[in-house]
């Protein structure tokens, strides 16, 4: 019971970490119709900052913001140089562009830090455990990943329902035409947004680090369960996003959690621990295939 | 043959006949690795010209194709595995080091994993396409990580390779010759497909599904077909390469795999014959380059894809048509329209033969 | 009395707040060309789709040659009979016009599984596709050029073409004169009038002096409601349409 609580909470957590990737591929996807796979460079371009900031001051703070500055003004630069230009292409185009990308960052990164992965600390006052229920402490440091994520997912919630940017941003994706007409600068609207993406990106990339570690390639390991909760969400919505992350974040982690304990139960460990494993991984992308032959649009289309 | 300079399919044979001169040229100038070279290449390319019938004929972006690649290769390696151990398959289908039968079981092993991913896949369109082909071939992917029987992450090795009609596979001009008229057959396959009646509903598909129905085409079955033969072309691909390497792992059903095939089908140009060639051997070729000049060479690779994308559109086909003039018509080009060539008529006669 | 060719009974559909085709009922007899007017928005472009079974009405049924074809695919519409031609051109684009042509030739033929002959040589494609295009008057120079380079005029022209080659039993033409020149108009009035009484048509079409020349009878929408229905004499009589819509045309 126990166990199966902290695996819940530990599914909770990487929903949420995936909730801030999706939040801003979604809208991406949704408003200016682009794929965009270096997203997950965002990731990790926030995830390199924080880490090598933490290290050189110390500085949880410090480390926080560069974290997130990196990631939103790499974001924005990406935006003006490349993909603009890709928003009247074909799926295809942006596809191949943005896996040009993921090549450039990942051995960029190595360029710069090397292929060793860094290791980044809880900062202190984050760390320890904390009793969630009689008998279960949970760490400290998950339980704040928990609550950012929750918070962002209601900042989101209000900047889109309740601002003349979320309106615009809504009316962007369906009536184009109309926003412009209203004189609103699309393009700055578009780089803002795309800001945005790249910022909760960051975010999602530096609170990762001391979690997992930090290396090249890290931002497309979480990318493609990251585009399995878009798609199972329903593309363009944030309120799908949300939800798809924390199904697929407590599938993904009850699976792994579970799956080689009951095949140990048929057969040898090591093989039961690899097969597991390896069923454990194909298990969201087994339920995003399930979602898709039932809604082929996701489960909460965003343009019904 | 009026236009053979500018027919697509002399520039194949041409480039076809003059490849077949390599292994033989090739340590007269000191480079003997030029033939393995050619041998990935000619490899790639059957896998690429298998994608580009998706991409560039059915406008189907299907963003798995490692994953038939990957199923032909391992049909090969887990035969040879059965045949060292000497235990059947499943305790049913005996093990296997003869390519004559591994190579035609890879085949339809990749056009049956073709079937099923392409009938559920198929259901969905646009982004959801891409993503599910993409989770479909991650599935596999992990599918043969797990499994430890056959190696696992590490993949297996394949040591002893029976003779094929006498030929010995390990002799690398011979697997060469094998290998590049594997591709000739495959391209003339390719050729007869585009141009068929079949050929002309994929091309629609392509450029209009509205009207496909309008005109009461059921498109459902006509892209599923074009699925299987291209996972058909992709799985053929894998059991060379496995024979090649020698070796087989999960890293041939990679997603970035299926990235790196898509890139040559666009480098070569999107829908031609030949392109995917040209592709193949570009990437290949610039993979090799780079890397002998910087262990960095993704770095710059990333960097000119990108700019590819952008700025060269129709790939190195449409470079090779803009300087060697308009294309015979019957060559349908998924150009944009602005970089279509002006408005001529072409006499009746090279239209009809 | 002859079975209606199409009969369109009770059709409802709304789209959020908005009722696009509204109790619509409309017959179509054998051999007539059967007009729909109204002015925009009034719910044409959405009956035909409607017909074709590219939107799925809410509400009513669609009987065409005696058959209930309400819940088939567009598909399945096409080949018992039913074609339509698209007020924005629905073509193939990189392909040539003979290949659209040839193309629709090949549905009708029946399915498409072969591999091996080139379908651009196969006469049994290019001279029914051939027979097609000579019918819309598109001259044979024009006939292997990409679509894309053809004129708008051209292209109204091979859309009919394309609507043709499918061999249809009745045909919904929407808009086939939109953006046409003067004379262009005209020929393509001509080609209709040739067509007349040999394949039945429903026509939507704003160029009101072909409407009242070619026309056997007309129907009048209005927010999705058909307001009137007679021969052109008739409609042009009507106070009730000279109210909702030709005084306002005339306005304009």
């Amino acid at each position: 019971m126990a166990l199966l609580l902290e695996q819940l909470l530990n599914g909770v957590q990487l929903g949420v970490m995936l909730f801030l990737l999706a939040a801003g591929l979604t809208l991406v996807f949704g408003i200016m119709g682009v794929i965009n796979l270096a997203h997950g460079s965002l990731y990790m371009v926030g995830a390199y900052a924080a880490a090598v900031t933490a290290s050189a001051t110390g500085s949880a703070i410090l480390s926080l913001l560069a974290g997130l500055v990196a990631a939103a003004a790499v974001g924005m630069a990406l935006e003006y140089v490349v993909l603009r230009r890709l928003y009247a292409r074909d799926h295809l185009d942006q596809v191949l562009a943005t896996f040009g990308l993921i090549l450039f960052f990942n051995q960029g990164m190595v360029l710069l830090f090397g292929r060793q992965p860094l290791f980044v600390d809880v900062p202190e006052a984050l760390q320890g455990f904390v009793r969630v229920l009689p008998g279960i402490d949970y760490p400290v440091y998950r339980l704040v990943i928990i609550a950012i994520g929750l918070m962002v997912a209601f900042g989101l919630y209000w900047l889109i329902q309740r601002t003349r940017i979320g309106m615009l941003v809504r009316a962007g994706a369906t009536h184009r035409e109309m926003v412009r007409a209203l004189g609103v600068d699309v393009r700055l609207l578009y780089t803002l947004v795309f800001g945005l993406g790249a910022l909760l990106a960051g975010l999602a990339g530096l609170m990762a680090g001391p979690i997992l570690s930090v290396q090249p390639g890290m931002g497309e390991q979480i990318l493609i369960t990251t585009f399995v909760v878009v798609v199972i969400g329903g593309i363009g919505s944030v309120r799908g996003a949300l939800f798809g992350a924390v199904l697929v974040g407590v599938v993904d982690t009850m699976l792994r959690a579970y799956v080689p304990g009951l095949l140990r139960e048929v057969m040898a460990g090591s093989e039961a621990d690899a097969l597991g494993a390896g069923l454990a991984s194909m298990g969201v992308y087994l339920l995003m295939a399930l979602v898709l032959l039932v809604k082929p649009r996701g489960l909460f289309p965003a343009h019904a | 043959m009026r236009n053979l300079w500018r027919d697509e399919r002399s520039w194949t044979v041409l480039l076809l006949v003059l490849a077949a001169f390599i292994p033989v040229v090739a340590p007269m100038l000191d480079s003997p690795a030029t033939t393995g070279l050619a041998t990935r290449i000619a490899i790639y390319a059957i896998a690429a010209s298998s994608l580009n019938l998706l991409l560039g004929q059915g406008g189907l972006v299907s963003f798995g194709h490692a994953a038939y690649f990957g199923l032909g290769g391992y049909v090969v390696g887990i035969l040879y595995a059965h045949w060292s151990s000497g235990d059947p398959f499943l305790g049913l289908i005996p093990g296997s080091n003869d390519l004559l039968v591994t190579m035609p079981l890879a085949i339809l092993v990749g056009g049956l994993g073709a079937a099923i991913i392409g009938a559920l896949s198929l259901r969905t369109a646009g982004v959801q396409f891409i993503m599910i082909t993409l989770a479909f071939a991650q599935m596999l992917f992990f599918l043969f990580v797990s499994l430890q029987a056959y190696g696992g992450d590490d993949g297996l090795a394949i040591r002893r390779v029976a003779p094929v009609l006498g030929m010995n596979l390990r002799d690398p001009a011979t697997l060469y010759w094998i290998c590049l008229g594997l591709l000739a057959l495959w391209l003339f396959l390719m050729d007869r497909v585009t141009r068929s009646r079949f050929g002309r509903v994929l091309a629609g598909v392509r450029q209009g599904e509205r009207r496909m129905a309008a005109i009461g085409i059921r498109t459902y079955l006509y892209k599923l077909v074009a699925f299987v033969i291209a996972g058909m072309g992709a799985a053929m691909a894998g059991a060379l390469m496995v024979n090649y390497a020698r070796f087989v792992s999960p890293d041939m059903m990679h997603w970035t795999k299926s990235g790196e095939l898509m890139v040559m089908v666009i480098l070569g140009g999107l829908g031609t014959l030949v392109g995917p060639v040209l592709g193949a051997a570009a990437l290949v070729g610039l993979e090799y380059t780079l890397s002998g000049l910087t262990e960095h060479w993704q770095f710059v690779l990333g960097p000119i894809l990108v700019v590819i994308v952008l700025f060269a559109r129709g790939g190195l086909m449409g470079a090779v048509r803009r300087i060697a003039g308009p294309p015979a018509l019957h060559n349908a080009q998924p150009l944009p329209p602005a970089e279509l060539p002006p408005a001529k008529p072409v006499p009746e006669s090279a239209a009809h033969g | 009395m002859a079975e209606p060719v199409l009969s369109v009974q009770h059709l409802m559909k709304r789209f959020g707040g908005l009722t696009a085709t509204d109790d619509l009922s409309l017959e179509v007899m054998p051999g007539e060309l059967h007009a729909l007017i109204g002015p925009n928005g009034a719910g044409k472009t959405t009956a035909i789709g409607q017909i074709m079974g590219e939107i799925r009405p809410d509400a009513g049924r669609i009987l065409f040659l005696g058959e209930e074809i309400t819940r088939l695919s567009t598909p399945a519409r096409v080949r018992r009979g039913l074609s339509r031609s698209f007020q924005i051109t629905q073509l193939l684009e990189d392909d040539t016009a003979e290949a659209n042509v040839a193309l629709a030739v090949q549905a009708r033929a029946g399915h498409g599984f072969r591999f091996w002959r080139d379908a651009s040589r196969d006469a049994r494609l290019l001279e029914p596709a051939g027979a097609a295009l000579d019918q819309v008057g598109l001259p044979p120079a024009r006939w292997n050029l990409p679509v894309a380079d053809l004129s708008h005029g051209e292209r109204k022209q091979l859309e009919l073409a394309v609507a043709l080659a499918t061999g249809p039993r009745l045909l919904l033409l929407d808009e086939p004169m939109a953006g046409l020149g003067a004379s262009e108009s005209l020929r393509m009035t001509e080609v209709l009038r040739a067509l007349k009484g040999r394949i039945p048509i429903l026509l939507v079409e704003h160029d009101m002096d072909a409407v009242f020349s070619l026309a056997d009878r007309i129907s009048v929408l209005v927010y999705g409601h058909c307001i009137a229905s007679g021969t052109p004499a008739q409609i042009r009589a009507d106070p009730q349409v000279r109210a909702a819509y030709l005084s306002e045309e005339e306005a304009v």
